[in-house]
C-alpha cells in the first residue's frame, strides 16, 4: 500500500520539426504540470482522450521515463528508475511465449531473487487466485485472451508489489471477458488491497472499476477533473444500469467530450506530431540496440465499445497511430 | 461426421464403392495413414520410376543414364567395400568441422553484434560485402593462402556456414518484441539478466534457422571444393569417377550425397523443433 503523487510533473518529448528539415529538433509537451495524488489501497482510473499522455503519466510511475520538470513520488520517495515496488499490466500483455503460465509468473519472482523453491509455490499460490489452477504448464499461445491477461495480472501480483499500474489491460479483450475481468480485478483488489492506477478508453469501465475517475485534458495533457464514483457494490443488481452509475458516465462523458473534440481537431490539422508514440524514444528505459517501444497504448477498441451497449466510446476514429519500430 | 467424409475421400482414392458402407469406419484410420504416405512418396517413386525404365527404353543414353537399379547395385557394391563409407567419412569430417568452427565464431559474434549498436554500425557494411560474394569465389583464395589440404576445404565450408548463423543471430537478437524488452525492465531486470533471461530465449528460434540454412550450405561448398581439388571425399568420387568413366559410382556418390543432405536438414529441423516448441504453429 502506497501513495502516488505527481508534483507538477511536465513531459517534453524531442522530435523532428517537421520531415522536410531533417535535424531540427522541437520540444513537444505530452504533460504539463500534472498534480494528481493517488490515496494509499485507491482504486483510481484515469481517463482521456487518445494521445493525451496517459500512458506517458503510467510509465513515469513505473520508472520507464523520467519527467522533464517535477516529480512523481511513491510513498514519498521520487521515483528514479523502475522497481519491483510497481507492477505495471500492458495491454498486450508481454508474456514471454517460452515460458508456461507457471514459468511466466515466476519471471517476475526471479526479478526479485525469490528463492527456487518458494517460486514455484508462490507462482501456484497466484495461478490459483486468478482462476486458472490446471493451466500451470499451458503456453501463451495455448491460453486466450483473457487467460493470458490473467497471467500477466498474476505475474504482476506475484512479487508483490505495493501499486499496480495498468495499461489499458482489458482493451484488446471482447465485451465479456472483459466484464469478467473487470469483476475479477475488483475481487482481487478487494483481497489484496494494492493501490492501482488504471489506465482506460472506457467510461463504463472507468465508472465501474475507479473509485475515483481523473479526467485528463487533450494534450498537453493536465488533469481536467477528478470524479468520486459510487461503489459498485452499492448499485444493485445490473450496476452498469443503476441510475447513479449512468448518471455519473454521463458526467464523466461530458468532462471528455469537449477534450475529445479538441483533440480530433489538432489531429485533423496536423499541425503537430499527434501521438506519443511517434515521437523517438526518450533515452531512460532503452536497451543497447532496442527501442523501447510504448506499450501499444493506442490499440483500436476491439469492437468491445460497440458490442457493450451502454458504453460510450468517446474515441472515434483511430488515425494513424505512431510508428514502432 | 468427418470420419463419414474421410471414408468418402478414401473411396475416391481407392476406387470401391463398398467402403462407403459400416466398415469403412474400422478402414479409415490405416486407410488415412496409406493415403499420406502415398501423397508424401508418390513425386520420387516416379521420378524413380522414370530413371529406371527411360534409360532402358532407349529414349536416353543409358551409357549416360543407367537404370537406377544398377545405379543401386553398384551403390551397394560400393558401401560393401567400405568405399562409400571412406569418402563419406572424409567429407563428414570436413562439413563437421567447418560446421562446428562456423557456429562457434558466428554466434558469439552475432549476440555481440546484436546486442550493442555501435559494433553493428561498424560491421554492417563489411558484412554486407562479404555476404554478397559467393564463397566459392573466394575458394581459389583459400586454395592459395591454405594449399591444398584440409585446411582449406574446412576453411571454405566455415566461411559459407558464418554468414547464415551470423545474419540470423543478429536479426534474432534486434527483433525481439520490444514489449518484452520493456516488461522486463519493468521489473528492474539489470542488462545482463535481461540479455539471459529475455533477448537470448527469444533469439533460439531464429538462430536455429540460420544453423539449419548453414548445414545445408556446409554440403554444397563442401562437395564443390572437394570436386576441384582433393584425393578422398564424396566430391572427389564423383569427380573421379566421372573422369574415369565410371558412370555408376558417379551417380552412386550422388545418390549418397542427396542422402547425406536430406538426413542432416531433417536432423537439424528436429532439433530447430525440439528448441522452439513454444512458437505458435498457426492452423495446428
Amino acid at each position: 500500500m502506497s501513495t502516488i503523487k505527481f508534483d507538477r510533473v511536465t513531459k517534453r518529448f524531442a522530435v523532428r520539426a517537421d520531415s522536410r528539415s531533417r535535424g531540427t529538433k522541437a520540444a513537444f509537451t505530452a504533460l504539463s504540470e500534472v498534480d494528481l495524488t493517488i490515496r494509499s489501497g485507491e482504486f483510481l482510473v484515469l481517463v482521456g482522450p487518445s494521445g493525451c499522455g496517459k500512458s506517458t503519466l503510467l510509465d513515469l510511475v513505473g520508472g520507464l521515463s523520467r519527467p522533464s520538470s517535477g516529480q512523481v513520488l511513491v510513498d514519498g520517495v521520487p521515483v528514479t528508475g523502475p522497481g519491483l515496488d510497481r507492477g505495471i499490466v500492458f495491454q498486450q500483455y508481454a508474456l514471454l511465449p517460452w515460458r508456461t503460465a507457471l514459468g511466466n509468473i515466476e519471471f517476475g519472482l526471479e526479478a526479485k531473487r525469490v528463492p527456487r523453491s518458494e517460486r514455484r509455490a508462490r507462482a501456484r499460490e497466484y495461478l490459483d487466485l486468478v482462476g486458472l489452477t490446471g493451466f500451470e504448464r499451458h503456453y501463451p499461445h495455448e491460453l486466450s485472451g483473457g487467460m493470458k491477461q490473467r497471467v500477466a495480472i498474476a505475474r504482476s501480483l506475484a512479487y508483490d508489489p505495493a501499486v499496480l499500474l495498468m495499461d489499458e489491460p482489458f482493451a484488446a479483450l471482447d465485451a465479456q471477458t472483459r466484464e469478467a475481468l473487470q469483476d475479477e480485478l475488483l475481487r482481487i483488489w478487494a483481497k489484496t488491497r494494492k493501490t492501482v492506477l488504471f489506465i482506460t478508453h472506457s467510461i463504463e469501465e472507468a465508472i465501474y472499476l475507479g473509485q475515483r475517475v481523473a479526467i485528463m485534458t487533450s494534450r498537453p495533457g493536465r488533469i481536467k477533473a477528478i470524479v468520486d464514483t459510487p461503489p459498485v457494490e452499492e448499485l444493485g443488481g445490473d450496476p452498469r444500469s443503476a441510475p447513479e452509475f449512468v448518471r455519473h458516465r454521463h458526467l464523466v462523458w461530458e468532462l471528455l467530450h469537449d477534450e475529445v473534440a479538441r483533440a480530433q481537431e489538432a489531429e485533423r490539422r496536423g499541425t503537430e506530431p499527434r501521438e506519443r508514440e511517434a515521437t523517438p524514444q526518450d533515452p531512460v528505459p532503452a536497451v543497447a540496440g532496442h527501442d523501447v517501444a510504448a506499450g501499444g497504448s493506442d490499440f483500436p477498441e476491439a469492437g468491445a465499445g460497440a458490442l457493450s451497449g451502454g458504453n460510450v466510446s468517446f474515441r472515434k476514429k483511430v488515425s494513424s497511430v505512431g510508428s514502432h519500430r | 461426421m468427418a470420419v463419414i467424409d474421410d471414408a468418402r475421400d478414401l473411396a475416391v482414392d481407392v476406387g470401391d464403392d463398398r467402403i462407403q458402407s459400416r466398415g469403412a469406419r474400422a478402414w479409415a484410420a490405416p486407410l488415412r495413414v496409406a493415403g499420406t504416405i502415398f501423397r508424401r512418396t508418390v513425386a520420387i517413386a516416379v521420378l524413380l520410376v522414370a530413371w529406371e525404365v527411360l534409360p532402358r527404353a532407349g529414349v536416353v543414353d543409358r551409357v549416360f543414364l543407367p537404370p537406377f537399379s544398377e545405379v543401386i547395385d553398384k551403390w551397394w557394391e560400393m558401401l560393401r567395400d567400405g568405399d562409400i563409407l571412406a569418402h563419406t567419412e572424409a567429407s563428414m569430417k570436413r562439413t563437421g568441422s567447418g560446421f562446428a568452427l562456423a557456429v562457434v565464431i558466428a554466434l558469439p559474434l552475432g549476440l555481440v553484434i546484436g546486442w550493442f549498436p555501435l559494433a553493428a554500425e561498424i560491421l554492417s557494411p563489411l558484412l554486407e560485402l562479404f555476404r554478397n560474394t559467393a564463397p566459392l569465389a573466394l575458394l581459389p583464395v583459400f586454395i592459395l593462402i591454405l594449399g591444398l589440404g584440409e585446411s582449406s576445404k574446412i576453411g571454405i565450408v566455415t566461411y559459407a556456414c558464418v554468414w547464415p548463423i551470423l545474419l540470423n543471430t543478429i536479426s534474432g537478437v534486434r527483433n525481439v518484441d520490444p514489449l518484452l524488452i520493456k516488461s522486463a525492465r519493468s521489473m528492474g531486470l539489470s542488462s545482463p539478466r535481461l540479455f539471459q533471461k529475455v533477448i537470448l530465449p527469444a533469439a533460439v528460434p531464429t538462430v536455429f534457422t540460420g544453423i539449419r540454412l548453414a548445414g545445408a550450405f556446409a554440403i554444397v561448398v563442401l562437395i564443390a571444393a572437394e570436386l576441384v581439388g582433393a584425393k578422398a571425399g564424396l566430391g572427389y568420387l564423383i569427380n573421379y569417377a566421372q573422369s574415369n568413366f565410371a558412370i555408376q559410382e558417379m551417380y552412386a556418390g550422388i545418390i549418397t550425397i542427396s542422402m547425406i543432405g536430406v538426413g542432416i536438414n531433417q536432423l537439424l529441423l528436429a532439433v530447430e523443433r525440439r528448441f522452439s516448441r513454444w512458437r505458435a504453429t498457426p492452423g495446428s
